[in-house]
């Protein structure tokens, strides 16, 4: 049991109350499941910490998350987006950036897959190199943000494994991509 | 040959749904040309007991009609066939207006078929030539496409390519579900055998000279890298597992090497690799992306993909180590460059204001030509004898594979009845 799973019960009770005082609102099966579900949950938490707290153990230290599941944290953005044959990272990505790679810094051990991806206009081996040529450019953002270079791995997927269909521009956007992808985590 | 005054008109017409079940490949002939060549094609008789396993004579009148150069006459408007070459009498075949006539038998012998078959030039009232072919028993499908390219060549003076083959990337399903295999055909889609299966990327086949062995990248391990793979034995190896990326692998016109892009100094440039040593050659030194490289069919020169010059154009460059020279000037891009079997002229995709569509270079004049009109049209690929292009292009978001004629008027689209097909790449004959 962790906190975050505590602040979201205690959000789940607060929403679940605030439905409970809206006037002739049922609750529907699903509602009664997760409120049971949170009970149970919330009981078997305040087992753990009880004991935990027998055992002398600091309860902050146990209950703290891990700021890669912290969906609060820039952590928990992963996707750096591309213009058109650009290998040039928008700014607007750079924080993301500084704190993926002030987390590798503090987690030597970590290690960290950077996926370039394309869009289907052009080539499909020029893309090959396009895709490699934009993880590299966010190689060299998080080196110079405190990554190593033995923490960071390369691969180009080209446009060979798009996550949009359409033939339209917000598919092509979606697709003109780096993936962050944690192969260890610390 | 008597070529006609040509002029695009839709032909619109389903052509072959290609007999057994395995196929996985429908053709289908958009766009002909008016004054194609009638020819009639009689029923290969077969002498021996049951019947044959393939309508040989079926199988040659749809090739000749694929090609774009032929309109074959419907089996129920022929006269009765002659048994032989002594019953042959021109105005019977003139008044259906046949201008050229294929008449055949078949015979088999242990386990082989003997096809035996006449050209006749209807209007000249004389015999072109008779042919006789063994195959073995099961590959007589193979026997017909043979049979197509001899008598293409006596009509149109031009080797024919219907008994190459073509290697393309099949997918099916979508997301995590996706499925990559690597399938060898025949030219007209039939007899389709899956020579490998991944669910990871594969890209880029290309064919040995000796057409036995495939080159194509496989992402099997998480990454681009180079794979050979013997079409009949099923052999294969890496030859290619550098850091960084490892593609767009192709074989010098005598075998012996393959030039390939490899961004194992950091930016992906062009090398040549022995196969014999394993040895590597560095081709281009830019900072630049330099990739796609084909070669000139002496083996002298090596045509590339390189945005040295900010877009993706294409450059030629003479071995060892000339200077790169660009050869591309018209549209916002250009690459994928692909070399007549002539040497003379160059298809690319050419990117612009509609889309990425197929160009072809003189490289003499330098006078370009747009033979397609698609919007992701790509991957283009010479048949050996130079008539016809394939290529990848998409029909509604999915992936089907388009032919076109060198003078861009002969239009087909063959189209996978499960998933999506691309990347083809046409065998040498």
């Amino acid at each position: 049991m962790n906190a975050t799973i505590r602040w979201g019960l205690v959000l789940l009770m607060a929403g679940l109350l605030a439905a409970c005082a809206q006037p002739k609102r049922d609750l529907t099966e699903a509602e009664r499941q997760a409120m049971e579900v949170a009970a149970a949950e919330a009981e078997a938490a305040e087992r753990a910490r009880r004991e935990a707290e027998a055992r002398g153990l600091g309860v902050d230290r146990d209950l703290r998350v891990d700021p890669l599941d912290d969906p609060q944290s820039p952590l928990a953005e992963r996707l750096v987006y591309f213009d058109f044959d650009r290998d040039t990272v928008r700014s607007e990505f750079i924080p993301m950036l500084e704190a993926h790679s002030r987390y590798l810094s503090q987690n030597p051990g970590a290690r960290l897959r950077l996926e370039g991806h394309t869009d289907e206009r052009g080539t499909r081996e020029y893309n090959l190199a396009l895709g490699e040529r934009r993880a590299q450019a966010v190689r060299r953002i998080m080196n110079l943000n405190g990554a190593r270079d033995t923490q960071l791995d390369v691969v180009s997927y080209g446009e060979e494994m798009p996550v949009a269909f359409t033939q339209t521009e917000e598919s092509w956007a979606r697709n003109r991509r780096v993936e962050l992808v944690y192969d260890v985590r610390r | 040959m008597k070529r006609r005054s040509l002029q695009v008109w839709l032909l619109g017409l389903l052509l072959l749904a290609v007999g057994p079940a395995s196929a996985v490949l429908e053709v289908t002939v958009t766009e002909g040309v008016t004054g194609a060549i009638p020819v009639a094609v009689t029923p290969f008789v077969w002498e021996g007991p049951g019947s044959a396993s393939e309508d040989v004579g079926q199988i040659v009148g749809a090739n000749l009609v694929r090609s774009g150069l032929f309109d074959v006459i419907a089996r129920e408007r022929l006269p009765q066939a002659p048994d032989g070459p002594d019953g042959f009498l021109s105005e019977r075949w003139a008044a259906v207006g046949a201008e050229y006539l294929v008449i055949g038998r078949m015979r088999p012998e242990e386990d082989r078929v003997l096809i035996e078959f006449h050209v006749f030039d209807v209007l000249a009232n004389q015999r072109l030539g008779g042919f006789r072919i063994p195959v073995p028993a099961e590959m007589l499908r193979r026997g017909a496409h043979r049979v197509s390219d001899i008598v293409y060549e006596q009509i149109t003076g031009d080797k024919g390519a219907f008994s190459a083959r073509i290697a393309y990337v099949g997918v099916v399903g979508q997301g995590d579900e996706r499925r990559f295999t690597l399938e060898v055909a025949d030219s007209d889609g039939a007899n389709p055998r899956t020579l490998f299966r991944s669910n990871q990327p594969i890209m880029s086949p290309e064919w040995a000279p000796d057409a036995r062995d495939l080159v194509y990248v496989s992402f099997e391990n998480r990454r681009s890298e180079v794979f050979r793979h013997n079409v009949e034995t099923g052999a294969r190896s890496r030859l290619a597992g550098f850091s960084g990326i490892n593609s767009a692998p192709t074989w010098s016109p005598d075998g012996k090497r393959l030039a390939l892009s490899l961004s194992r100094d950091g930016t992906p440039n062009i090398y040549v690799m022995d196969l014999q040593s394993g040895d590597l050659t560095q081709v281009t030194r830019s900072n630049s992306i330099d990739t796609e490289p084909a070669w000139s069919p002496d083996g002298e020169v090596l045509y590339f993909t390189s945005d040295r010059a900010g877009s993706p154009q294409i450059y030629q460059m003479r071995l060892p180590s000339g200077p790169a020279q660009r050869l591309t000037f018209e549209g916002s891009s250009a690459g994928a460059a692909t070399v007549s079997p002539d040497g003379k002229s160059l298809v690319y995709v050419q990117g612009g204001e509609g889309g990425l569509r197929l160009a072809r270079l003189d490289l003499e004049t330098r006078r370009v030509t747009l033979l397609t009109r698609g919007r992701y049209d790509k991957s283009p690929s010479f048949a050996p004898n130079g008539s016809m292009i394939i290529y990848s292009t998409t029909d509604r978001g999915r992936g089907i594979l388009g032919s076109v004629s060198r003078d861009g008027r002969v239009h087909q689209r063959l189209a996978a009845r499960l998933g999506e097909v691309r990347e083809p790449a046409w065998s040498p004959l």
